[in-house]
């Protein structure tokens, strides 16, 4: 593991606004994670999980304290800035999919290219390589429609990869699938880490995802309440 | 992204088909709106301009003044020095001597006693100077039902319905009787060689149709006529040039102490047109603007329903780092698409029914029965250089616009909740 801080949070609190009052969702949470580590913010449902991971994908800002992202402050980037921190180095992954159903396979992956201003022979290479990743290249072009739900989160996940980003986001990766395709999808996204060092961070209270994390930051009602490594799966 | 936008487009059918249906019905009913309007007022134009003011008009000043009822008794006179003049000055032009008279047909039996009788409107024309243009010009020659042509003096057509009234055959004796210039009471007898058919029903209900020369000597007109008309080159009405002429001819003519003064007027002027033809381009911009208004209404709700449809796809892209103009403009590139195609259709359309129209034409003259107005039995649609164009105006501007207003929904979206809302 190569131990340059890719995520660093300071004292980060978020709270919003209930009534007339506030929720505080995020209490001083302090987190370093480095690149290239496997790991998950686990806990129940209004733990904070997912508002963390919107403020590390700048979809979100901090109401106190910072996180830091790839040396980016999030607290001081335009709503520009973090669209482009998103653009080149952040990929997301999402329990529904969000595949768009008319476009193929091989389109699906390549949308987040077409912002990166690459040239057809350069996005088409890497597709492909992003596709052979998560071992779709028989399906590029199909519709998600066409797909299983298992198959359309592996093209999700060669979505998020495709321009290689240092960090994937996933929020609950693997909650519509079975038990069977939970573990593939891992699996693939385990190999992705291991190969090309990309840092995964999950948001996710499913034992499958658990047990493959390297690194297990527990949070419980805004507060990190554990942060342990765990073997590897 | 071009790329992806058209393909999104030309699979997802509800992102574009209902708003191409849209915009192709109010691009059609605009250009086929468009052109039949500019096809009827320009029969009138045409019509009027043949058959009663030309392109411009040489009058008395008191003929002028009093031009609704007619008085030949205000007549122009020195017609013949006039036409020269004109003829010399504006060579490229056509100028005719017309005069249009009332008077009451008399229809004599075999003893000379009145057989049948009614009142006509007559108009005295150029029929038998070699090379005269008049009978192009009313497309009297075409309009021969039954019988020929006058050949010679004291030979004239009558309308086929007033024949059919008076129960004239052809080759019978004809008298006139009308008032001379001078006031007094006349009677001119002519031989009816023909009958004929404008296809207006003012002209149909109960004309005939004189050599000018004979009116003249019927109606005691010695070089004098009710005016002279001019037609521009090409016998096609430019306001432009006409309004020149007129103002080149009545500043060297003018004479306000001379009733009898010639004075020229314009076409628009003379028959009241312009109004109609400012009347016909304001329900164009009018109609233009409704179906900017309308279609743009329609197509902002079907921006709003596809929005919510596409709720997904713009999340997902605001969360892989699509800026929000991107998008928006992405969503316009995507509108002028669809204007564009809805346009191309709905001209399409609007043409081939504005070409059945200006081929076939629309026969109201059923309801033309009582009309004293100078417009043509049967509506025609005319397809100008405007027709081609005028549909993309409403086409392109609603479909932009109604994309504008459903699209700032993308600027209201909060990404802090793009994770909870792409889960569900």
């Amino acid at each position: 593991m190569n131990n340059h801080a890719l995520i660093t949070t300071d004292n980060l609190i978020k709270k919003f606004p209930v009534g007339k009052g506030w929720f505080t969702a995020l209490n001083k949470i302090n987190l370093t994670i480095n690149e290239g580590e496997f790991c998950g913010l686990v806990g129940p449902s209004g733990s904070g999980k997912t508002t963390l991971l919107n403020i590390i994908g700048s979809l979100d800002i901090p109401t106190e304290g910072d996180a830091h992202v790839l040396g980016q402050s999030i607290s001081g980037l335009t709503i520009k800035k973090a669209a482009a921190l998103r653009n080149h180095h952040l990929g997301f992954i999402f329990q529904t999919y969000n595949l768009l159903p008319v476009y193929t396979v091989y389109e699906n992956v390549e949308l987040p290219l077409l912002l990166l201003k690459m040239s057809a022979n350069e996005r088409k290479k890497a597709v492909l390589q992003s596709l052979e990743w998560v071992g779709l290249l028989d399906k590029i072009k199909s519709r998600p429609a066409q797909l299983s739900g298992g198959e359309c989160q592996r093209v999700s996940i060669a979505r998020a990869m495709v321009k290689q980003p240092k960090l994937v986001l996933a929020d609950e990766p693997t909650a519509n699938l079975d038990a069977k395709n939970s573990h593939n999808i891992l699996k693939t996204m385990e190999k992705l880490n291991s190969e090309l060092k990309t840092t995964f961070l999950f948001a996710t209270h499913d034992e499958k995802v658990i047990q493959y994390l390297q690194r297990k930051i527990s949070l419980d009602d805004g507060r990190v309440v554990s942060d342990e490594s765990t073997s590897s799966h | 992204m071009i790329r992806f936008i058209i393909n999104g487009l030309l699979r997802d059918h509800h992102r574009s088909l209902f708003p191409i249906i849209i915009v192709s019905i109010g691009v059609w009913i605009t250009v086929f709106m468009q052109a039949y309007l500019t096809g009827v007022l320009g029969d009138m134009v045409d019509t009027t301009a043949r058959f009663s003011t030309g392109h411009v008009k040489i009058m008395s000043r008191a003929f002028a003044e009093n031009k609704d009822q007619i008085p030949n008794d205000l007549a122009l006179m020195g017609v013949e020095q006039i036409m020269a003049d004109m003829q010399s000055e504006y060579p490229e032009m056509t100028w005719v001597k017309r005069i249009s008279f009332g008077g009451l047909l008399d229809i004599p039996n075999s003893e000379g006693e009145t057989r049948s009788q009614a009142p006509v409107m007559g108009l005295g024309i150029d029929l038998l100077s070699p090379g005269s243009t008049e009978i192009h010009t009313m497309n009297v020659a075409k309009s021969v039902v039954r019988g020929r042509m006058p050949e010679k003096p004291g030979e004239i057509l009558i309308s086929d319905l007033l024949a059919e009234k008076l129960d004239v055959n052809l080759g019978d004796a004809a008298t006139l009787l009308s008032s001379t210039m001078y006031g007094s009471m006349t009677m001119h007898n002519f031989t009816v060689v023909g009958t004929i058919k404008f296809g207006i029903m003012a002209m149909d209900r109960g004309a005939i149709i004189v050599d000018v020369n004979d009116v003249q000597l019927a109606l005691n007109m010695e070089d004098a006529a009710g005016g002279i008309l001019g037609y521009l080159p090409n016998r096609i009405y430019d306001d432009n040039t006409a309004k020149e002429i007129v103002e080149r001819f009545n500043l060297q003519y003018d004479d306000v102490d001379d009733e009898f003064a010639p004075v020229m007027g314009k076409l628009v002027e003379l028959s009241s047109l312009g109004d109609y033809l400012n009347y016909a381009g304001s329900v164009t911009g009018i109609m233009v603007l409704i179906f900017v208004v309308i279609m743009s209404i329609v197509l902002w709700n079907a921006g709003l329903l596809g929005g919510l449809r596409r709720y997904g796809e713009v999340g997902i892209r605001l969360a892989i780092g699509e800026p929000k103009g991107h998008i928006y403009r992405s969503l316009i590139y995507e509108s002028v698409f669809i204007g564009l195609v809805g346009s191309v259709i709905g001209t399409g359309l609007g043409l081939g029914c504005a070409y059945w129209l200006q081929v076939k034409g629309l026969d109201i003259s059923a309801f033309m029965k009582s009309s004293n107005m100078m417009m043509p039995n049967i509506f025609r649609a005319a397809i100008t250089e405007e027709t081609y164009y005028i549909g993309f105006y409403p086409g392109l501007f609603s479909t932009v616009l109604g994309t504008m207003l459903s699209g700032v929904g993308i600027y209201k979206r909060q990404t802090a909740q793009l994770f909870k809302e792409l889960e569900v």
